[in-house]
């Protein structure tokens, strides 16, 4: 009834200073959990933009006593390889799937004027057609001793396809650069050469893989292969850890979404401190305003209405909170996403773009400005109850 | 048992009682009164302080209810009655006049009169029965617009009387309407109340202290230690 949302506004006015003050807490507590919520976000989907999704691939190495089978564990560096013998077992185990071996290896590279260890990665040269785009340039062919070059080495080291480089001991010529790939749990280019299985062999003598990786053509078999692979290998003693990408992403969708919880916690508590402020305000504006309820009543205001008016004020200070809030969040939103994208990603891959203030962003605003509504609301349920219950005699005679 | 050919009253008190329990005892405010008021009738209740008058008064406009006996008000019991229940016969048969005036602090003279309009009726006052009501108040139209701190007593009374009107009950209940008015202010608004029973036929029910004022009314109910004497 406009009767009843007029009084309430204008009583909303009559005492704007705490009125203001109150809506400020709100704005605070709805600034709070939409600027947490996009922050979390935005670290979620950096981190998804940064990690491949290889959903289809099962990743082998061998198992270290020591190491817990996670693929990120430091322990798992250990120097341990696959033999061409289980490397057969493995291929068998996988059936129709394609099995391709993996050897990492450190090693020291030298440009004209820069040099450092990078990571080698070791492929046969059709698997790695299968695995890798380029940028530029061409794949190696054969036995072929031509390397390629990660894009965010190539970037750094000032490498074009064409150009010569020193591997070890040996001077290599770059033929092809590597599309940005991002982080993965196979193998990760981007700041990696990558050479023949045949040049490796040659170069450094050494046998076997330091991974096995298993494309499974149709994601439904995943677990079938898994099994395949672990009943193969893992029947006698425990050989080799499987791992399932899918696992580790889910893993790691967890982590992001608990980080993203615990930051909305921390705006959920903002907002709660502000709901107690509209708690006062509204407890002391019954107070004052007893003997205008007693009037209200006795010309004819029912207890639901007076329980409305109070409401309604409520409503008012949480709408003037969120909306003030929300805007104030896209803006600040918007800040933490470019500070969150410059943060993370200047040191990663050469500050490429990358949106992270997206469609989830937004939800969490008009999550927090719910939220603060629902706050406003709920916190003014008692001090509305209240009014509604003053007996109307009592609360005439209030001075 | 009444006269089939008597009207029905607008109000029929038959033994109430109304006791208020205390921690320190109960205190009995009201006992046993029994009274009939017929519809236009003008009646003043006088009595010392703490006599019962308010409560008496209180019952009448369904602000409270009966310990005990019976009251009956347009025809209705008000014993058993819900809140809801006494609410809208309150605001429907039922205007109240106040010696404070009690207006709304946060609304202008003519929403004060809209208010309990727009209560009743669920819409805004689109036929303009509040100016002509406030108009029948002499009150001049330029304060309308005005807050209630911005009037004179005597203004705030008329905007209060206006106000008790604009559902237009039959019964008017005034508590001192002229207690915080000067004597001539206060003779202008207690003919203005008898012209309203006099020639609208509003029965009014009117608490003072004053004989002079008691004077208006057509009959006096002297009330002490909770009974009419």
């Amino acid at each position: 009834m406009g009767i009843i949302i007029n009084l309430a506004s204008r009583n909303v006015r009559r005492h704007w200073v705490r009125s203001l003050l109150a809506i400020i807490g709100i704005m605070i507590g709805v600034m709070a959990i939409a600027s947490l919520g996009i922050l979390g976000n935005s670290i979620t989907i950096l981190f998804s933009g940064l990690v491949t999704d290889v959903s289809d691939t099962l990743v082998i190495t061998p198992h270290l006593v020591a190491a817990s089978g996670d693929h990120f564990d430091p322990r798992s560096s250990i120097g341990a390889s696959i033999s061409d013998r289980d490397l057969e077992r493995i291929t068998r185990a996988a059936g129709p799937n394609t099995v391709i071996p993996v050897v990492e290896d450190g090693i020291r590279i030298k440009t004209a004027d820069q040099s450092g260890y990078v990571m080698m990665i070791a492929l046969q040269t059709e698997d790695i057609q299968l695995l890798l785009p380029l940028d530029s340039g061409v794949y190696p062919k054969g036995t072929g001793s031509g390397c390629l070059i990660g894009a965010l080495l190539a970037e750094e080291f000032k490498i074009n396809a064409g150009n010569s480089i020193q591997v070890g001991n040996e001077s290599v010529r770059v033929i092809g650069v590597i599309s940005e790939r991002g982080m993965a749990i196979d193998i990760n280019p981007d700041y990696a050469i990558v050479v023949t299985r045949d040049w490796y062999e040659d170069l450094s003598g050494r046998q076997g893989s330091t991974k096995v990786l298993v494309k499974v053509r149709d994601i439904n078999d995943m677990n079938a292969v898994k099994a395949s692979v672990d009943d193969q290998m893992n029947r006698q003693n425990e050989k080799m850890d499987i791992m399932d990408s899918r696992e580790i992403l889910e893993l790691f969708y967890e982590t992001t979404d608990a980080i993203s919880f615990f930051l909305l916690g921390i705006g959920g508590v903002a907002l709660l401190v502000a709901g107690v402020s509209i708690l006062n305000v509204m407890i002391i504006s019954v107070t004052e305003r007893t003997k205008e309820i007693g009037i209200l009543r006795s010309i004819g205001t029912k207890k639901s209405q007076i329980m409305r008016i109070f409401l309604y004020e409520a409503f008012i200070l949480g709408v003037a909170g969120a909306v003030a809030g929300g805007i104030l969040s896209v803006i600040s939103g918007w800040f933490i996403s470019i500070s969150v994208a410059d943060t993370l990603l200047s040191s990663f891959s050469g500050g490429a773009e990358i949106i992270v203030f997206d469609t989830s962003g937004i939800g969490y605003i008009i999550f927090g400005m719910s939220f603060g509504i629902f706050t406003s609301i709920v916190s003014g349920l008692y001090p509305a109850w209240r009014a509604s219950r003053l007996n109307p005699i009592e609360a005439l005679h209030y001075e | 048992m009444e006269n089939p050919s008597e009207p029905e009253p607008v109000m029929r008190f038959t033994d109430v009682t109304k006791v208020y329990p205390l921690p320190a005892g109960d205190v009995v405010a009201l006992n046993k009164i029994s009274l009939y008021i017929a519809q236009g009738e003008f009646i003043a209740i006088m009595g010392p302080s703490g006599s019962g008058k308010s409560t008496l008064l209180n019952l009448m406009g369904c602000l409270d209810t009966p310990t005990e006996g019976e009251l009956y008000i347009k025809g209705k019991r008000v014993k058993g009655m819900t809140d809801e229940e006494l609410t809208s016969l309150r605001r429907d048969h039922i205007g109240f006049i106040f010696q404070q005036f009690n207006l709304i602090p946060l609304l202008t003279a003519l929403e004060n009169v809209q208010y309990p309009f727009i209560l009743k009726t669920g819409a805004a006052d689109s036929k303009g029965r509040s100016i002509e009501v406030l108009e029948s108040m002499s009150l001049e139209t330029n304060l309308f617009s005005h807050k209630p701190s911005e009037l004179s007593g005597g203004q705030q009374q008329r905007v209060a009387i206006a106000r008790a009107l604009v559902n237009d009950p039959e019964i008017l209940l005034a508590d001192e309407p002229t207690g915080n008015l000067d004597t001539k202010t206060g003779s202008a608004i207690m003919e203005l109340l008898s012209d309203l029973n006099r020639n609208r036929g509003k029965t009014i029910i009117m608490v003072t202290h004053d004989p002079k004022i008691a004077e208006y009314a057509h009959r006096t109910i002297r009330i002490v230690d909770g009974k009419i004497v």
